[in-house]
């Protein structure tokens, strides 16, 4: 491809980030997003700095508060406040990625076949889509959540592991955050499909899969980034409830949610251990909807 | 024909959905029996079996759910294995403790995020609408169980205004006395739903703001509040409702939340709890009920649309 080429080929995208850029809240979302993954990311390497171990529990220092060492002072059971918040920021927020990418992909495929088949098939997939939409969520996760992994023939070891509760808790998210993608992907669908170069894909010979990934998909991929921008919000939020309500994340991993599980109890001893990862949840989830916002707006055709 | 073909999608819904979960409780910890011989152990394996026979639980799946939905639509929802009751006697006044804060939350947060939309819609862009978009994106972005934390942090432990969780005594602190419980819950929920709703009642109002009528009654001569309130508002309500009616799920969830975090028996805390304590059969009928809540919700939101909005014909 020549320079020109690519040149076109970028047009766009560039005029996207253009809009993007001029939006004053959603660029500080951006920097403040790419702010907290540094800040999750920098566990190890602080703690390893700090030389302590936020895992392990000194019932001697319990609630003690700020030291040279430990920033921001131990919580209930004597771990390292600070370092357990960077460590439950990986984990809420891998989470939070990890099933909006999986949801996305239940969404695309359901999406794409109810938009380029249509007739019936659209139809029952809408109405699906429709009535998870309808449901009262949090309780049916809940539900998904309490399932006992051994019964499905894991062993008991892998069933009671942080690692299981992580894939867990990604996948049962994603079984329910698809349905926005799905309607978004299946909206764009229906009018590329009518287009002249799916009917040019179609009479050279292409098969439908070959149409679906090659022709249609590429058309659809900017609704597909800013639904997804808007679900990760949500996501990461049913994450913390379903970890505070302890059916999300298993202690002793961190995650943002788990660590008020006893802030309740706590909140009138220790109001910091309360106030921390909610504010960080917070922060996090403000950031991701200014984001939203902001690629809304500057991937909206009516603007191009 | 439309209202008839919605209340059949409603039943297939909840029949779905019991078969979901009537399955998915079959794969929780804890069988039934074995919970029975851990409580006495003076039962043998070969008492064990009966009971597993006389229970029917060595049948396969779909006859036991098939027994089950007969029982249940003669009325028959079973017992809790936990209260030892019928769990219509439990769910009962857990639906109206739910009702009771799901209708205030509706009423108190359409009326503010209605008011909150006009407010931004009448200039876009401008300093009130920079603030109220800003306040909607908190709503939404704030994880609920951490704002009843707040919350209780403020009112009830530092400020000492407000108990900091469960319901009253009924007849003992009288009607005052016992809504002084809701207040908390009640401001939980309207600030998680406010959010959503301002949003759509923002855009939808600047929507009609641009149509060709509100043009006509500014240039008969209206003046501007008349046009907004008389002209603009009534026609933006349908769509702001019809928001409404579709997050009655998640305004559900919110209650969920909400019940648990200020220890509240309504039917959301009932579910968690029952699940927490294996009282499976509390769980399914609890989830239905409030399956079945939240779909009644939606079909009255869009009747409520129909009925502003003589456009829309729902029979």
């Amino acid at each position: 491809m020549n320079a020109l080429a690519i040149a076109v080929d970028n047009a766009p995208w560039q005029r996207r980030w253009r809009r993007f850029r001029r939006n004053r809240t959603a660029l500080s979302g951006l920097y403040v997003l790419v702010a907290l993954i540094v800040f999750s990311l920098a566990a190890a390497p602080l703690e390893a700095l700090l030389g302590i171990d936020a895992n392990n529990a000194d019932l001697l220092s319990r609630f003690d508060g700020r030291s040279a060492t430990n920033w921001l002072g131990h919580d209930e059971l004597g771990r390292d406040v600070l370092i357990r918040l960077m460590y439950g920021g990986q984990v809420s927020l891998g989470v939070g990625i990890a099933a909006t990418l999986l949801g996305a992909v239940i969404g695309i495929s359901i999406g794409l076949a109810a938009g380029y088949f249509g007739g019936n098939l659209d139809a029952l997939l809408m109405r699906f889509t429709d009535g998870i939409i309808a449901l009262p969520l949090l309780p049916l996760l809940i539900v998904l959540a309490a399932i006992d992994l051994t019964k499905l023939g894991f062993s008991a070891d892998f069933a009671r592991s942080s690692a299981a509760s992580f894939y867990r808790i990604v996948l049962i998210i994603a079984l329910i955050d698809w349905t926005r993608i799905a309607r978004l992907v299946r909206a764009s669908t229906l009018s590329i499909r009518e287009r002249e170069f799916v009917l040019a894909a179609r009479v050279s010979g292409a098969g439908t899969v070959r149409i679906l990934l090659r022709s249609v998909l590429p058309n659809v991929i900017a609704p597909i980034i800013v639904a997804c921008s808007q679900v990760l919000g949500s996501v990461i939020l049913f994450e913390a409830v379903l970890s505070f309500l302890g059916f999300g994340i298993a202690p002793p991993t961190p995650s943002w949610g788990n660590m008020l599980n006893n802030a309740q109890e706590l909140v009138a001893t220790a109001p910091m251990l309360a106030i921390y990862p909610g504010l960080l949840i917070f922060i996090t989830v403000i950031a991701v909807n200014f984001i939203g916002d902001g690629l809304q707006d500057a991937f909206d055709p009516r603007a191009e | 024909m439309f209202f008839l073909r919605r209340l059949l999608g409603m039943a297939i819904v909840l029949l779905a959905m019991s078969f979901v979960v009537y399955g998915l409780i079959g794969l929780m910890p804890g069988d039934p029996i074995d919970l029975m011989v851990m409580s006495n152990p003076g039962i043998t394996a070969a008492d064990a079996d009966r009971l597993r026979a006389l229970y029917s639980l060595d049948e396969p799946l779909v006859t036991r759910y098939g027994h089950w939905l007969i029982a249940a639509l003669q009325g028959d929802f079973g017992f809790s294995r936990v209260y030892a009751q019928p769990v219509l006697d439990i769910i009962g006044p857990a639906l109206w403790q739910t009702t009771k804060l799901v209708a205030l939350t509706l009423v108190i947060s359409s009326i503010l995020a209605t008011a909150l939309g006009i407010l931004s819609a009448l200039r876009p862009g401008g300093k009130i609408d920079t603030l109220v978009s800003f306040i909607s994106f908190a709503g939404i972005s704030l994880p609920s169980f951490w704002l009843a934390l707040i919350l209780i942090l403020t009112f009830a432990v530092w400020l000492g205004w407000l108990p900091a969780s469960g319901m009253g005594r009924p007849g003992e602190e009288g009607f005052l006395g016992n809504a002084r419980f809701l207040i908390l819950p009640v401001t939980t929920l309207v600030i998680a739903n406010i959010g959503g709703v301002t949003r759509y009642a923002r855009s939808a109002l600047i929507e009609t703001l641009r149509m060709d009528f509100i043009r006509t009654a500014r240039a008969k001569g209206a003046r501007e509040p008349r046009v907004v309130l008389r002209h603009g508002v009534p026609n933006a309500l349908s769509s702001v409702i019809t928001v409404i009616g579709m997050n009655f799920g998640t305004l559900f969830s919110g209650a969920l939340i909400t019940e648990t975090m200020f220890a509240q028996r309504g039917l959301g805390k009932t579910i968690y709890d029952a699940i927490l304590g294996n009282d499976y059969n509390l769980a399914l009928v609890a989830l239905l009920f409030a399956t079945f809540a939240t779909l009644i919700g939606n079909l009255l939101a869009d009747l409520a649309c129909a009925w502003l909005d003589p456009r829309i014909s729902v029979i």
